[in-house]
């Protein structure tokens, strides 16, 4: 299915209802190989629930989406969409990498065993080569000194970092971030942004939904700047910064920037 | 607020006041003392205590290999098979499947509205309202059948009696606790791939273990006092049962042989709650941001390496 030309993410009329509220209406969009899409709007405008719905955390209700050149959360048989089972939408979401606004690290369980928990009990890794993978991914996002802490006894930002670094144990081929500096203090929103920036010149893969105008301007190919559940305005994020077309968009940077 | 001194810190002398004095400390103190000594006096010297007969019975052999096993076999397997099936009811209570919520919301309402003495003599009369257990097909043919009335099982009614009530209670524990977990917890490890059995068994449970805990340890206490209700079934051999009704009975001697029992009830409860605190403090890793007293040390030696000139900064 997926050769070099299938663009990672395809987005085509994507809607989401949640009951008679409609959230998406009629999101189209495409993400290349090695691409960073930034996503930015003001809250409600739908760019979490879109960032969700990639991996299937929500269902879509209208519209088609494909990660890989694969449909997301059902199966085409002839003419007709059929519910994919909770297994099958496991196993999608395994290649997709998740980092919340609120970290969501296993309190329960250390840095490196929050780490190694996925690649040993989804992917069935042998734990030694987990735990050697764990401490080169702790290594790269510079906590290899906080391997045995607890969450609790992490800044929000060193939290971070393990969660994209949990994250990037599962060896996924996209990384979903939604909002992931809004929730740190300010001091402590570069050593995150700094971890991004380097996954992203890797070549990895990205979908931000983040309220960093610098770091959209920096790292990201595209912008696409979302209101009321649209897509008001993307294209290359100094265009759309520095001169936006729409009024909602001027409306809205002008609050920000 | 103009004037900030921001020369570097002097260190003055740690504060050394006097003490607040608590004087009533000291006299709520002697008057409980007082108190405790009269009634210990009394009851050292109150022939009906008969303290020689509880010494005798003490450590009788029927005491404890018969009335102490049975108890703590009751105990164990009925809050074994309680904890079980409340884990059951919890996830059918929490299910979307609107069958399954019904179903335990039902057996939740019988088995906590009636008392569970009625409950254990109902189980007893189980043989009397269902004498034969058949497998087949209703109103056709029979493919096995079994008489309950042939067989004699105080000690099996006895546990499933107590099993069925204390799943009621287990279920509701087990529920909160399940509902304590943040949704985050849920939503980060279905991202990561897991099932949703695995999110229940590896990120769920664990952390609802910490809320959970602590009540079941009372449950399980309290399921050790109410094995002595087993009479009802009738079951006669616990502790309650082998003191107080048949050796009382044999040599009328209700009040010693009574100490005996609340002895080996209150023994038993002290092991309990000792194992209960190793058991709180295991699922609680991780729930505080309070560092040990080793962790500690190694803080306040890397600060004093830090503070010594060409020290490095912290460590993160």
């Amino acid at each position: 299915m997926s050769t070099a030309t299938t663009p990672m993410v395809k987005a085509e009329s994507v809607c989401k209802n949640f009951g008679a509220l409609q959230v998406l209406k009629g999101i189209t969009l495409e993400i290349g190989r090695g691409e960073v899409l930034c996503m930015v709007g003001p809250s409600g405008s739908g760019k979490s629930t879109f960032l969700r719905c990639i991996n299937h955390l929500e269902q879509i209700s209208a519209g088609r989406l494909y990660v890989d050149g694969e449909l997301i959360g059902y199966k085409e048989r002839g003419n007709k969409l059929h519910e994919m089972s909770p297994r099958e939408a496991a196993k999608q979401r395994r290649d997709i990498g998740m980092v919340f606004q609120h970290f969501n690290l296993f309190p329960h369980r250390t840095a490196l065993e929050n780490i190694i928990e996925a690649p040993i009990h989804v992917k069935g890794v042998k734990k030694d080569l987990a735990i050697e993978r764990a401490r080169d991914l702790l290594d790269q996002v510079g906590l290899s000194a906080k391997a045995d802490a607890y969450p609790a006894q992490l800044s929000g930002g060193q939290q971070q970092r393990v969660a994209i670094a949990r994250a990037l144990a599962m060896n996924p081929k996209l990384m979903l971030f939604d909002e992931p500096t809004s929730a740190l203090d300010p001091e402590l929103v570069g050593e995150v942004l700094e971890v991004m920036k380097k996954l992203a010149a890797e070549g990895m893969t990205m979908v931000v939904v983040t309220h960093e105008m610098g770091f959209a301007r920096e790292v990201a190919n595209h912008l696409v700047f979302m209101d009321g559940g649209v897509v008001v305005e993307s294209g290359p994020p100094r265009e759309v910064l520095s001169n936006p077309q729409h009024e909602r968009t001027k409306a809205f940077l002008s609050k920000v920037l | 607020m103009s004037d900030v001194d921001t020369s570097p810190p002097a260190t003055p002398k740690a504060i050394d006041a006097v003490p607040l004095r608590h004087p009533w400390r000291w006299v709520a103190a002697v008057v409980i003392v007082v108190l405790v000594g009269l009634f210990l006096y009394g009851a050292a010297t109150n022939e009906a205590y008969k303290w020689h007969v509880f010494r005798q019975y003490l450590f009788n052999e029927r005491v404890l290999t018969v009335g102490l096993v049975n108890t703590l076999q009751l105990t164990i397997y009925s809050m074994i098979l309680a904890v079980i099936f409340g884990v059951i009811l919890a996830v059918m209570r929490l299910s979307p499947n609107p069958i399954f919520k019904a179903t335990a919301w039902v057996y939740l309402w019988i088995f906590r509205g009636t008392p569970i003495y009625v409950q254990l003599v109902f189980w007893g009369l189980i043989p009397v309202i269902y004498s034969k257990i058949q497998i087949g097909i209703p109103w056709g043919p029979t493919l096995w059948h079994f008489d309950l009335q042939a067989i004699s099982f105080p000690f099996i009614l006895a546990i499933l009696g107590l099993a069925l009530n204390e799943a009621a209670y287990m279920a509701e524990i087990i529920r909160a606790g399940i509902s304590s977990v943040p949704e985050g917890q849920t939503e980060a490890s279905i991202a990561l791939g897991m099932s949703w059995g695995m999110t229940m068994r590896r990120t769920v449970l664990p952390q609802a273990m910490r809320v959970i805990i602590p009540p079941t340890g009372n449950e399980v206490i309290s399921m050790l006092k109410t094995t002595s209700l087993v009479t009802a079934v009738p079951f006669t051999l616990d502790l309650f049962g082998i003191t107080s009704r048949e050796i009382a009975a044999r040599e009328f001697e209700p009040v010693p042989l009574l100490m005996v029992a609340s002895f080996w009830y209150l023994a038993i409860t002290s092991i309990a709650m000792v194992g209960q605190y190793y058991l709180e403090r295991y699922y609680s890793r991780g729930a505080s941001r309070k560092l040990t007293t080793r962790q500690l040390e190694a803080l306040a030696k890397a600060q004093t390496t830090a503070a010594a000139p060409g020290g490095g900064g912290e460590g993160s």
